[in-house]
């Protein structure tokens, strides 16, 4: 076995999560990663999958499956996420509601030596729009998750869950 | 052509217990609905979204309709949201679409190609398996129990008048009468919903 299959972010470690944690619709756009995450959720019955194609529309949605008493996840890329920002404004942050996003981070690097401007603005966006945040590399790191879920349910507020390995262990 | 108010009037008469989004009709539903704590009245927390949310509560209660009156300066700004919505077949998702041809918010600007843009054409085209277009109410009123009478996801656009508000803002009549968040307990207590 390598390294980077030692420290990566199993997709099973994920599902897990959602489970534990009452999901029951995953609001999506696939990023380059998440391949075998989709498989998985797709053959787990006790999940919805609600594809979009435009990652502000996540933010629509999981407003109103939350009001409606439902448990969604939203799950899509940290580029996804700052195109997003007035549907998370409005939707998320404005109608308070209490929503686990799961963010790749695409451009992580943990030395940070980083070439991807879409990691350089992901963090300072979050801390723009005041969304607390929790960086998940492996499943080491996976009770984070559900770290994310208490709070958004105690705050009523959105909480991000940046994705740092995405799954491979490869930004490092 | 018809109005707003009397179009949302025609369909007043069928709503029984669905969910009402009103959209951009909430400053004429307001006084028209018998059923206050099943709308949702949220305003406009970010354009385009609308479409969004009424999915969003049609796929948490599938037992009850969700009706939504959107309009086509949102829907032009989230086509991508209908085949969304087309994937999902929520049988209980009612799409009507207010299309009045402009921005009337902001001083009744036309949205792009407004008069050659045939909405139900895209609906259908996104996968929706049923879709029509009014311009005349008697048309509308008459459709009415057989649009809602079948299974969604249904879309319906509706060409009405455009009523263009050129007050300044804060000089518009304030017709929402609770705050966002009220409008939301109050329909999680109607639907029995614990946060």
């Amino acid at each position: 076995m390598n390294d980077a299959a030692v420290i990566a972010l199993s997709p099973e470690t994920v599902l897990g999560e959602m489970k534990k944690n009452g999901v029951t619709h995953v609001v999506w756009l696939p990023d380059s990663e998440t391949n075998w995450l989709y498989l998985l959720m797709k053959a787990e019955p006790s999940l919805r999958l609600v594809g979009v194609s435009r990652e502000g529309h996540a933010c629509s949605i999981a407003a109103g499956l939350s009001v409606a008493g439902a448990k969604p996840l939203i799950l899509i890329q940290n580029t996804g996420m700052m195109e997003s920002g007035d549907s998370l404004r409005g939707w998320l942050l404005g109608l308070n509601i209490p929503v686990v996003l799961m963010v790749g981070y695409r451009g992580w690097t943990r030395h940070g030596v980083n070439q991807d401007t879409a990691a350089t603005y992901t963090e300072r966006f979050l801390m723009a729009f005041g969304i607390n945040y929790y960086l998940v590399e492996n499943d080491a790191d996976a009770p984070r998750i559900s770290i994310a879920f208490e709070e958004a349910g105690r705050t009523n507020k959105p909480v991000v869950v940046l994705v740092g390995d995405e799954y491979h262990g490869f930004n490092r | 052509m018809m109005h707003t108010a009397d179009m949302l009037k025609a369909f007043a008469l069928y709503r029984e217990d669905a969910i009402v989004v009103p959209g951009r009709g909430g400053r004429y539903w307001t006084d028209l609905t018998t059923r206050p704590n099943l709308d949702m009245p949220v305003g406009d927390p970010a354009m385009g979204g609308h479409a969004g949310f009424a999915l969003g509560l049609a796929l948490a209660r599938p037992e009850k309709r969700v009706i939504l009156f959107d309009s086509e300066g949102d829907i032009l700004m989230s086509l991508g949201m209908l085949v969304t919505i087309a994937e999902q077949q929520p049988a209980n998702f009612y799409h009507f679409l207010i299309d009045n041809g402009c921005y009337a918010t902001t001083g009744g600007q036309p949205v792009p190609n407004a008069e050659n843009t045939n909405y139900d054409v895209i609906a259908r085209g996104a996968g929706y398996p049923r879709a029509f277009a009014f311009r005349e109410l008697e048309e509308f009123s008459a459709a009415l129990p057989e649009i809602l009478g079948k299974p969604g996801p249904v879309f319906v656009a509706v060409k009405v008048a455009s009523e263009i508000e050129n007050a300044p803002i804060g000089r518009r009549r304030r017709w929402q009468t609770r705050t966002r968040d009220q409008v939301i307990n109050d329909l999680r207590k109607e639907l029995g919903v614990n946060r």
